[in-house]
């Protein structure tokens, strides 16, 4: 019927008197009488459609736990064995000899995590800070703009190997491979995170506030360091954190670039080890028990300290966008 | 003999090429109440915010003709010294929230980088809460934030926060739309106490308002100024029939 009424070839009168005899005909109670019945079958995939949803959402809290208890089962023989020292201990000797014993110990990989994940969030923020300012509030819209935007975001979807042989075509020539290096790259990667999330945080600032700001006469700058930043400052730094996050467990182009060196950093200009360049590097080879353990217990490591940064980002955010 | 402080000549304001004030030339005398009325979307709110220099804050809002303050043409000077001399007073009440009642009042001089000794800001804040007839109700509670007030309270520390800056012209955008009949006739009575510092520019849309606070009103329609005259004058003997129409209800 519905055909005839959309056909081009029929006028629109006759059209009219098809769409009045139709209307006309008792056909459209059974019709309704019909979709009444469906309504029962739609409450009923209403159900279903309503507990996959659920069944999903409890697999995906499942997966994430099991995660977690996969890391603690695996990690158990070199927990069992080290115990805390591991954290502590500055060596890692896979390979024993007759002079040096097997052991593992975290702390060169723990450090080299947060020391290069630390210096990188530290190039980055003015960067971010700035392209946040700058797309929320001097320059929201325009073609710059538009261009400014696209390409931060381009940043964060840029394969991280691409960065590594970035780094090493560019960056290791003049500084070597370093810490320092893979904080220079790790700084590029995550300015994405904490700009487009202070970007749109300066966007909620109410324009009333800015208005009167204005009004008594103040500068653009005034009114971004005095109005705006105040009013979105726990904002920007759930968005520091949250690209703290991204850097701690970045992998691939931290392990290009690393040095991949076992032993505790002296500077940021020396070759270092991460947890998660440790693991990707070490994992693939390792065949003795204890040694595949301690690997695991560097991820479980990872783990805690990626998630309870997240969770405090996060915990920042909820807070802040229910004001 | 009365004297000119703001003088509008062929005054045009712009959003893109939306023409919304057209050629508005107007006088307005010192120490006067002026009222500013016309149906919504006429460009009474546009025509204020030009005033100051709010205008152009908007992207793609422009403007041309003059604006003279004291004889100066406000187009030609740099935004910030306008706006220090000419207040604005929002249709909603926005004190900042995260400032005390304290600071809020002088929250000019602590957004522009004034420093000042804490007798001088003493004394301006007791002062400007004063002149709005604040102070005795907050004088005990200064450091609470200004958030806590109620609307009325709220409006009238704007008013004070204004007025700390010793502006010559204070512009308010239907400053009492927001606001209970109680609230509002506590503003309206400030008006008489202003007025004997500040030139006051007030638009309303409420048109007993604008009969009790006035001196003057100027009548906008499609962005045109029709008519603006005493506001007796304006109430009783309005010649345009325009205005005629407004003031008898036939549109609004
Ligand atoms: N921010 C804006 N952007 C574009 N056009 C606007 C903006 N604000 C107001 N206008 C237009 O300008 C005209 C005058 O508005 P306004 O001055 O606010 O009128 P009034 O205050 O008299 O109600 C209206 O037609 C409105 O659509
Ligand atoms: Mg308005």
């Amino acid at each position: 019927m519905n055909s005839s009424i959309d056909n081009p070839l029929i006028t629109r009168s006759e059209n009219l008197e098809r769409v009045i005899n139709y209307n006309a005909k008792s056909e459209v109670s059974v019709k309704t009488k019909n979709s009444i019945k469906r309504s029962h079958r739609q409450i009923k995939t209403e159900v279903v459609f309503r507990r996959t949803l659920s069944v999903i959402g409890w697999l995906m809290i499942a997966l994430v736990i099991g995660i977690l208890l996969t890391l603690i089962w695996q990690s158990m023989p070199s927990i069992k064995k080290y115990g805390f020292s591991y954290v502590w201990t500055q060596v890692w000797n896979p390979t024993a000899s007759v002079v040096n014993p097997e052991v593992f110990g975290a702390l060169p990989f723990l450090f080299g995590t947060l020391l290069t994940s630390f210096l990188a969030l530290l190039i980055s923020i003015p960067f971010s800070l700035a392209v946040a300012i700058f797309l929320g509030e001097y320059y929201p819209e325009g073609w710059f703009s538009n261009l400014l935007m696209n390409t931060v975001e381009l940043i964060a979807s840029i394969p991280s190997v691409i960065y590594g042989f970035w780094g090493l075509a560019v960056i290791i020539p003049i500084l070597g491979k370093s810490i320092m290096t893979s904080s220079l790259i790790l700084a590029v990667m995550i300015i994405p995170y904490a700009a487009s999330l202070g970007r749109s945080m300066i966007r909620m600032v109410p324009a009333n506030l800015k208005e009167a700001a204005y009004s008594l006469g103040s500068t653009r700058y005034e009114v971004i360091r005095s109005v705006i930043i105040p009013y979105v400052k726990s904002g920007l730094f759930a968005g520091v954190l949250l690209s703290l996050g991204r850097a701690l467990g970045e992998t691939m182009a931290v392990t290009m670039v690393i040095g991949n060196n076992n032993s505790f950093p002296k500077s940021i200009f020396s070759t270092g080890n991460t947890l998660a360049s440790m693991i990707a590097l070490e994992l693939p080879e390792a065949t003795d028990d204890t040694h595949i353990s301690a690997l695991v217990e560097l991820g479980l490591i990872l783990f805690v300290v990626t998630v309870v940064i997240n969770l405090i980002g996060r915990k920042i955010i909820s807070r802040y966008s229910n004001v | 003999m009365e004297s000119t402080i703001i003088k509008s000549v062929g005054y045009n304001a712009y959003f893109g090429d939306n023409h919304v004030v057209k050629n508005v030339n107007m006088e307005i005398a010192r120490n006067k109440a002026i009222a500013v009325m016309g149906p919504s979307g006429c460009g009474k709110t546009t025509f204020l915010r030009g005033i100051n220099r709010m205008h152009e804050l908007i992207p793609g809002a422009t403007a041309n003709g003059q604006i003279l303050l004291d004889g100066e043409d406000v187009l030609e000077m740099h935004p910030i010294f306008v706006r220090l001399k000419i207040g604005m007073v929002f249709q909603r009440p926005n004190p900042f929230p995260n400032l005390s009642i304290y600071d809020n009042v002088i929250a000019g001089y602590l957004l522009n980088g004034i420093k000042l000794p804490k007798s001088e800001k003493d004394i301006i804040v007791e002062k400007s809460l004063t002149k709005v007839a604040l102070w005795n109700e907050v004088k005990d509670s200064l450091v609470k934030k200004g958030s806590f007030l109620s609307g009325g309270q709220q409006q009238r520390l704007c008013i004070a926060r204004a007025v700390a800056m010793e502006p010559e012209v204070l512009l308010f955008d239907e400053p009492t739309s927001a606001l209970d009949p109680i609230s509002t006739s506590t503003v309206e009575d400030l008006f008489h106490e202003l007025k004997r510092n500040y030139t006051l520019i007030i638009v309303t849309h409420n048109m007993q308002q604008a009969a009790r606070v006035s001196d003057l009103t100027a009548f906008f329609y499609m962005g045109e100024l029709v008519e603006y005259d005493d506001t007796k004058v304006m109430f009783t003997n309005p010649k345009d029939t325009r205005t005629q129409n407004y003031i008898t209800g036939r549109f609004s």
